[in-house]
């Protein structure tokens, strides 16, 4: 078609516009209501009960009311946790047996019959597989069963309640009710909430919402959090209570995390993003009786298995970069240990200490890691296995694990500020380069990495200033 | 000879465009688009005709992308589109744009509409607009089991006339109706049932006069153009997108 043409229409178009006025939108969205109602009217057949969803308004009114909704929120995030804590715990050193005091010992014979140098077994058996297996047998049992309630709740239709819950305390922080779904998603995995914030259309609380995911803490950082605080908060008291108060410790801190979601929000809505609010309605979906198999099917194949492969994946370097540094030597000393030394002192300022932030560093590409990457630096620091092995302490229990933290300097302070600063530092490598594409801005990403570290390092100070008054 | 049928209506014919919205046809005989409001199950109905395992999630909003898959019917290659499920096609955020532009330009063979059952009257404002801009539809009335048990059931017959497109009871949770959706699909991508759809008829009697009087005007310069009305809706609205699309020509591409 000709150009002139298209201008002709464009101007026909326009000088209608004029005659109908301004609210020719109003009149077709009236117009499409009154023929949606009208074949609706023609076409429902409703049968008996007058009031369908009865059952389910009286369901709401309880799950969203002013005054249980958060209770009862908290409640059920607390039974999820305290069934992953109690469940995981058997499974955990079943497979830890099997991959690190059954299997290793058979490769590493093999190994040396096959006459493998010591170096390439070292990097191979005590670096790559001893990572792997500990990955699977810390991360395997508490994700199997996390992420089936985690679906189950939420194929009933329970987040929405949730994002119902806290719609008002974001739009009081400046930014959009949906954010509350982007969180909640973050709560599975950040690159994947990050992905989420689309559906959220204003540019500026679109940023919010992505720079402020990373504090939702992600399964990668939920059996850190669970581990260290079955180790340092439940050892506090009895045995019997020991996994309802590490339970409640994991809980506070994934409360804390949304209390920074509200004061970084907040903060970038009165200064960096500032704006007005968009309105919306969050529509409540009806609850849905989940299908069992098909949600256990599903969360087992889509989230536990890729997000364990992904760890796999990235601790099979990470190991062999371990098992590198700690026997590298320069004169006398690893360069694990001389990093470990150096950083020392500077990690204890912020009541945390060398191992926690080389395993930090080493960790950047996944949260998952962390932990076991930190177990085998304590080990390799404290030369617990004689020179030249550097690998990871076979450890069958949180107990174990206990006894070699204590071992390696660990306090009840050290505990609580790596489960802070799990909760509050930098994104992993794949949510770093979700918020990249999504933001397509270095200077968001760059901001959206940084700001959580320095948030981390501000907080860990105070807490350890303020242990130290009272100690 | 088949093979000149297959031209007439296959992907092929608007590949350029497809390529374009980011789809690859390749293999594919028929373009299929699934759309609807968040939340109706949309992605249930994906899963169940492609055989693949997106997540499903009971979560407004769930696909923020474009997800694909394909099928196979009666020796045809059925490539499925599941768009962003969206309550209107009238405003500009991300999602309605995606799922807008790819029923106006990517011009699917075939656009499934699937609806909650229990929640017809608002699900229905999706598909009037869905069928001001393509003529080539089914309704999919999902969550039927769900309906039902809260006491809703659906005159089916009626609403495909009214409609003026076929209308297929499913639960696609439990894969009931399905080979029904199949096999309708397939009559409406080969033509042998030819929709008549609904077109709006609630504007104002001089609204009315302008959309008519814009329409002609537009199947003058696009004769053939199936969504004219729309267009010229979108006009009097001044729909920035559509404007742009007018003016770089988008429109004359999708006539060859």
């Amino acid at each position: 078609m000709k150009e002139n043409d298209t201008q002709d229409l464009l101007d026909l178009a326009s000088e209608l516009r004029w005659e109908v006025g301004e609210n020719f939108h109003d009149t077709l969205v009236e117009g499409i209501y009154a023929d949606a109602a009208q074949i609706a009217q023609k076409t429902e057949i409703k049968q008996g009960e007058p009031n369908p969803y009865s059952f389910e308004r009286k369901l709401d009114q309880v799950l969203t009311s002013k005054k249980y909704g958060f209770p009862i929120m908290i409640l059920i995030l607390s039974i999820i946790l305290w069934l992953t804590i109690q469940g995981a715990n058997y499974p955990s050193g079943l497979l830890a047996r099997f991959f690190l005091e059954f299997l290793h010992p058979i490769l590493k014979t093999g190994a040396s019959q096959v006459g493998l140098p010591w170096w390439l077994d070292g990097f191979l058996i005590d670096g790559v597989y001893l990572a792997l297996g500990w990955v699977i047998s810390v991360m395997l049992p508490p994700m199997a069963i996390f992420f089936p309630m985690f679906t189950l709740l939420e194929d009933f239709g329970y987040l929405p309640r949730v994002a119902f819950n806290l719609d008002s305390l974001f739009k009081k922080s400046g930014a959009h009710g949906k954010q509350a779904l982007t969180m909640s998603m973050g709560w599975g995995c950040n690159a994947a909430g990050v992905v989420a914030t689309r559906i959220i259309d204003s540019p500026r609380e679109r940023l919010i919402a992505i720079i402020t995911n990373n504090f939702s803490l992600c399964n990668g950082r939920w059996p850190t959090q669970i581990l260290i605080a079955t180790i340092f908060i439940g050892a506090l008291v009895p045995d019997s209570f020991s996994s309802i108060l590490a339970s409640i410790a994991v809980i506070g801190v994934a409360l804390l995390g949304v209390g920074f979601t509200f004061l970084s929000s907040w903060m970038l809505s009165k200064t960096l993003l500032k704006g007005e609010v968009s309105t919306f309605a969050l529509e409540l979906p009806p609850y849905r009786p989940p299908n069992l198999w098909t949600t256990l099917y599903t969360s087992l194949i889509d989230r536990t298995l890729i997000v364990l492969w992904r760890a796999m994946v990235f601790a099979a370097p990470a190991g062999a970069v371990i098992w590198l540094i700690s026997n590298i030597y320069v004169s006398d000393l690893s360069l694990a240990n001389i990093t470990i030394d150096w950083m020392d002192g500077f990690g204890l300022f912020f009541g945390l200490n060398g191992v926690i932030l080389l395993a930090y560093v080493v960790a950047i590409p996944a949260n998952e890691i962390v932990i076991p990457t930190i177990l085998m630096l304590t080990v390799a620091h404290l030369n617990l296995m004689g020179a030249g092995d550097g690998v990871m302490f076979e450890l069958e229990s949180a107990t174990e694990t206990a006894a070699l933290l204590h071992a390696g300097g660990w306090t009840l302070l050290t505990g609580i500020n790596l489960m802070l600063f799990s909760l509050l530092h930098n994104p992993c490598s794949t949510t770093i380069y979700t918020i990249y594409q999504e933001t397509k801005s270095w200077k968001w990403t760059v901001f959206a990495s940084i700001m959580p570290v320095i948030l981390g390092f501000l907080v860990t100070f105070l807490v350890t200033q303020i242990w130290q008054v009272f100690h | 000879m088949t093979e000149l049928e297959a031209c007439d209506s296959c992907a092929l014919n608007n590949s350029a465009q497809l390529l374009k919205l980011g789809i690859n046809v390749d293999h594919a005989d028929y373009v299929i688009a699934l759309a609807g409001n968040p939340n109706t199950g949309k992605s249930t109905v994906f899963n169940a005709l492609t055989g693949l395992k997106q997540h499903t999630g009971n979560w407004p909003g769930k696909t923020v992308t474009r997800a694909e898959g394909g099928y196979r019917y009666k020796d045809k290659k059925m490539k499925l589109i599941d768009l962003p499920g969206t309550y209107s096609l009238l405003s500009t955020s991300q999602d309605e744009e995606i799922a807008r532009n790819f029923i106006l330009f990517g011009k699917p063979d075939v656009t499934i509409i699937v609806v909650d059952a229990a929640r017809i009257e608002r699900n229905l404002n999706l598909v009037l607009q869905i069928l001001e801009i393509t003529d080539r539809a089914v309704l999919c009335l999902n969550l039927m089991d769900e309906a039902l048990r809260h006491h809703i059931d659906i005159d089916e017959r009626t609403l495909g006339k009214e409609l003026g497109i076929p209308v297929i009871k499913c639960s696609a949770i439990k894969k009931q109706g399905i080979p029904e959706l199949i096999s309708t699909v397939h009559q409406v991508a080969t033509r042998q049932i030819i929709c008549k759809p609904h077109r709006i008829k609630g504007l104002s009697k001089p609204a009315q006069k302008m959309v008519d009087k814009l329409d002609k005007k537009i199947r003058k310069n696009y004769p053939g153009q199936p969504n004219s009305r729309w267009i010229a809706m979108r006009l009097l609205d001044a729909d920035a997108d559509v404007i742009k699309a007018l003016k770089n020509g988008d429109f004359d591409q999708a006539l060859t």
